[in-house]
């Protein structure tokens, strides 16, 4: 599972996969909208990390 | 930018300044222990902050008031690549969900306060230590003579002219951090994030409302950088894109090395807290990212203005009611006070765990510890406050950059010995000093640039110059190390302790 804390450096770093205008959304060109909704699922993929690894004490 | 004063503004921007000031001063007594007696209360407020307060306290001192002003300022002068800072703070939390939690076990178990007590305690090296901390220190120097770059901002736009204003608050804040230390920037993070949001959700429900909606703000904005020209435009050209990518993946790995953001890790409650804030955090960057896009929206709105940091006060100012506008200052002035006090404590812990009990007295009591900090973080705040009266404000912009590249030199020495004790204390100061004099180099070369140039083959590939000093550095350390593992195999290290 720890291998998902790797995707969004994939899909953020990996710049020519986003550099785009279209297809826009709610007027927001790729470029923007694309990398906006990679702040929830960044937050989803930790959530499944953490969700699915032994509890410590800590 | 000195107009008429506005008053109604003013009177708001005051009320909210006096009830932080009364806060900051409370906070002593703030879930306390004896505040004074050691410096885990005073520099850490006592290591028992709870998700909810870490979050507003992190979340605080990370998104800094420089950052409401200089990010959107960035991408109305330059566009897309301005945008950096988005993908920036997404990745540093997998990153931060992994490492940091580590960190906090180590420096829990061993009673550290700072980083350089951290890789003391890897590696039993007081150069190494002092490298960390003098790093660390003078990294976040420029940091805080930014925040009040951005808190005058705002001062400037509601009519006051001069310098007494910013000394007045500046002064005020040294005092309170002094009396309740890390509690009073945290308590204050309440206020000051609660009012961000505000702020902000408000700003980008209403400025597209006013402005035609956001299929309108991206169109100005392009036609304005079609007529700019250069490298500008609503996206990348294709010569930035590894620049873009180069220089968020390197200021993620920078953004916990400064002493603030570790004071926050240091000063929460348990690992799992820390766990917690990296799945929570992410919330401050969808902020981030709307507030980028303040940016745009100053063309849509027609804002005119002399220097790039004058554009986000004088947009709430054209767009928005005057007790409107007051308020946004007030968040953005209270958003400059909160990772000040945070630095200078960052700062003040480095100088009197690593700098000052190592070498001028190593018997000093935990309630000295105290007060040689609260004394430190006086001291560091009227360096700052100094630096930015009587430089330019480029100089501090400058600095910051360039400690950005420091900073960032210090991750080999901090992070690695997390999780193996292969590396030497001599392979990790030699790629200390390879990363710091190439980066600085390299920079200062290129007319204080960040980005570096390199030629393959008839191709250039434009990267961050902290980036490639940090693999430099990486290099450097690990043939080091091996070189010397191969001299003296036997070396004792039975003296480095884990947890």
């Amino acid at each position: 599972m720890w291998i998902l804390l790797l995707v969004p450096f994939i899909g953020l770093l990996w710049v020519p996969f986003y550099n785009f205008t279209d297809p826009a959304l709610f007027g927001f060109p790729v470029f923007y909208w694309y990398q906006l909704a990679w702040v929830p699922i960044t937050s989803l993929l930790i959530w499944l990390v953490y969700r699915s690894r032994a509890h410590d004490d800590a | 930018m000195s107009g008429q004063i506005e008053w109604v503004a003013l009177s708001v921007f005051i009320f909210f300044f006096a009830l932080v000031t009364v806060m900051g001063f409370l906070a002593a007594r703030w879930k306390s222990g004896a505040i004074g007696a050691d410096l885990d209360e005073w520099g850490l407020g006592g290591r028992q902050f709870g998700i909810w307060i870490t979050w507003f306290l992190v979340g605080g001192d990370f998104y800094t008031a420089y950052t409401v002003i200089a990010v959107p300022a960035l991408v109305y002068a330059v566009g897309a690549y301005g945008f950096f800072a988005l993908p920036y703070t997404i990745i540093v939390y997998p990153f931060v969900f992994a490492v940091m939690p580590m960190l906090w076990k180590t420096a829990h178990a061993n009673g550290h306060v700072t980083a350089a007590d951290v890789v003391h305690g890897a590696y039993n090296s007081r150069a190494l230590e002092l490298a960390v901390a003098i790093t660390g220190i003078i990294a976040t120097m420029p940091y805080i003579a930014l925040q009040l770059v951005g808190m005058s901002a705002v001062i400037h736009t509601m009519g006051l002219s001069g310098d007494l204003p910013i000394v007045a608050a500046f002064i005020i804040l040294a005092l309170y951090t002094y009396s309740s230390g890390l509690r009073a920037p945290a308590l204050i993070a309440f206020v000051k994030d609660t009012m961000i949001y505000i702020v902000v959700l408000v700003a980008v429900v209403i400025v597209p409302a006013k402005l035609g909606g956001y299929g309108a703000v991206f169109a100005a904005a392009d036609q304005a950088f079609a007529a700019k020209g250069g490298a500008t435009g609503l996206i990348l050209k294709d010569s930035q894109m590894l620049a873009y990518a180069t220089l968020a993946l390197g200021s993620a790995f920078a953004a916990f090395m400064y002493p603030h953001t570790l004071t926050g890790v240091f000063a929460s409650n348990s690992a799992d807290t820390i766990r917690k804030n990296a799945i929570l955090l992410p919330a401050y960057t969808l902020l981030l990212g709307l507030i980028a896009l303040l940016g745009y929206m100053a063309y849509a709105a027609h804002i005119k203005v002399d220097t790039p940091n004058e554009m986000v006060p004088v947009l709430f100012k054209t767009l928005f009611p005057s007790w409107f506008a007051g308020f946004a200052f007030s968040a953005i002035a209270i958003g400059a006070l909160v990772p000040a006090a945070v630095m200078s404590i960052g700062a003040a812990n480095l100088f009197t765990r690593n700098v000052w009990k190592t070498y001028l007295d190593p018997s000093i009591s935990h309630a000295g510890e105290a007060s040689v900090a609260k004394i430190t973080s006086l001291v560091v705040k009227v360096g700052a406050l100094a630096f930015t009266l009587f430089l330019p404000v480029q100089y501090a912009l400058d600095l910051q950059l360039l400690g950005g590249l420091w900073i960032l030199q210090t991750f080999p020495a901090l992070v690695f010995g997390l999780y193996t004790r292969w590396f030497r204390a001599g392979g990790l100061l030699a790629g200390w000093a390879v990363g710091i004099l190439w980066g600085s180099w390299t920079a200062w070369s290129n007319g204080l640039k960040p980005i570096a140039t390199l030629s393959l083959g008839g191709a250039t590939y434009s990267f961050y110059v902290g980036l490639g000093a940090l693999i430099l550095n990486i290099v450097v350390a690990v043939i080091v190390t091996a070189v010397v593992a191969w001299i003296s195999p036997a070396e004792d290290r039975s003296v480095a302790v884990r947890s």
